[in-house]
C-alpha cells in the first residue's frame, strides 16, 4: 500500500462523447424536441398545421405565460 | 458517459421543471390572466380597446374564432397550462440535457456538472430572458389579430439570433481561454454577445399593441411570466446539474475500479 501515498496529484480526466456517438441523438430528439416546442407555443397562432383551434385553446394559459406571442 | 445517459436524465429533470412551473404560474401567473380575460371579454367602452379581437365579448370560454374549438378557462388554467408547461418542460430538458452531452468536456477544464451548468445558464439567457426583454409576453387582450404572423415571425427570428450568437461566443470564448485567461475569455464573450443583441434588437421592429390595457395588470403578468420561466429553467438547471454530476462521480469510480482490478 506505498504507492497510493507517492501518487503525484493526478489531472482530473474530464470525459467527452464522440461527437458521432451523439449525433443521431441529437439529430432525432432534437427535432422531437422542435416539434413539441413549436405545437405548444406557436400552433395554430402564426401557422396552423391540424387547422382549427384546439391545440391553441387547450394551451392558451400556458403560451402566454411562457413568454410566447399567442394571439 | 453517454448520449443516452444525459437524454434520460434530462428528460426527468424536464418533468420535475414542468410539474414546479406549473405550480408557480397557477399561483403567480393565472390571477392576472384572469384579469386580463375579463377585459377581453367586457363590452368596449369606447370602442378602441376590445378591437382588438372578439369584438362580441362577454362569454365565460375564451375563445378566438368563430366556430372554433372553446376550452372553457376552468380548464385552460389546470390542465391546459400543466399540459403546456410539462411538455415544454420535458422537450427543453431533452434538448439541453444533449447540448449538455456534447459541451462535456470540450468547454476548458470544467467537469460535466459545471459545464452542464454553464449550459442550463446560458441557454435561460439567450432563449429566454433576452428575447424577453425585446418582444415581452402580453396577456389576453393585449395584441391584434392581425400581426399575429409577423409577432410570431420577430420573436422566433429574435430567439434563432440569440441562441446562434451565445453559442458562437461561447465556442469563441473557450478558444480565448487558454491564451488569455478565464477573465478576459469571459468578458469579452459576454460583450460580444451583448454588442450582437443591442444591436439586433435595435434594428428590428418594435411591438406595441398595449394600447390602454390597465399597466398594473401588464407589469404584474409580465412578472409572473419571467418567474414562469425563471422557474423552468432553474429546475432543469439544477436537477440535470445534480443528476449529470452524480453520474460523473459513478463512471469515474466504476473506471477507478476497473484500472485497479486490471493493475492487479
Amino acid at each position: 500500500m506505498s504507492q497510493s501515498t507517492a501518487a503525484p496529484a493526478p489531472s482530473i480526466e474530464i470525459p467527452s462523447i464522440p461527437l458521432a456517438q451523439l449525433a443521431p441523438w441529437a439529430l432525432f430528439f432534437g427535432l422531437l424536441g422542435v416539434l413539441v416546442i413549436f405545437f405548444i407555443s406557436a400552433d395554430q397562432g402564426a401557422i396552423s398545421l391540424p387547422a382549427g383551434t384546439a391545440i391553441h385553446e387547450w394551451v392558451h394559459d400556458g403560451r402566454h405565460l411562457l413568454g410566447y406571442p399567442c394571439h | 458517459m453517454t448520449a443516452r445517459a444525459f437524454l434520460l436524465r434530462g428528460l426527468l429533470a424536464g418533468l420535475l421543471a414542468g410539474f414546479a412551473t406549473f405550480l408557480v404560474a397557477h399561483q403567480v401567473g393565472e390571477p392576472s390572466v384572469e384579469r386580463a380575460v375579463a377585459l377581453e371579454n367586457a363590452p368596449a367602452p369606447s370602442g378602441e380597446s376590445a378591437a382588438h379581437h372578439d369584438p362580441a365579448g362577454g362569454h365565460t370560454a375564451h375563445t378566438h374564432s368563430d366556430g372554433g374549438t372553446t376550452v372553457s378557462r376552468g380548464t385552460q388554467r389546470t390542465w391546459g397550462l400543466l399540459t403546456g408547461t410539462v411538455a415544454v418542460g420535458v422537450a427543453l430538458g431533452g434538448i439541453i440535457a444533449l447540448v449538455a452531452a456534447g459541451v462535456v468536456g470540450r468547454l476548458g477544464r470544467l467537469t460535466p456538472g459545471q459545464s452542464t451548468a454553464v449550459v442550463t445558464l446560458v441557454g435561460f439567457v439567450a432563449f429566454a430572458l433576452v428575447p424577453f426583454l425585446k418582444y415581452p409576453a402580453n396577456p389576453p387582450a393585449v395584441g391584434s389579430a392581425d400581426t399575429i404572423g409577423s409577432r410570431t415571425g420577430y420573436y422566433f427570428l429574435f430567439v434563432v439570433i440569440s441562441v446562434v450568437t451565445a453559442v458562437a461566443v461561447t465556442v469563441l470564448a473557450s478558444r480565448l481561454w487558454d491564451r488569455w485567461g478565464a477573465y478576459a475569455a469571459v468578458v469579452s464573450g459576454t460583450g460580444l454577445y451583448l454588442v450582437v443583441m443591442v444591436v439586433a434588437g435595435v434594428l428590428m421592429p418594435t411591438v406595441n399593441e398595449v394600447g390602454d390595457f390597465p399597466a398594473d395588470t401588464l407589469w404584474f403578468f409580465r412578472r409572473a411570466s419571467v418567474l414562469t420561466l425563471a422557474t423552468m429553467w432553474a429546475v432543469i438547471g439544477v436537477a440535470l446539474t445534480g443528476l449529470v454530476g452524480r453520474l460523473h462521480r459513478e463512471t469515474s469510480a466504476v473506471t477507478a475500479r476497473r484500472e485497479l482490478a486490471a493493475s492487479l
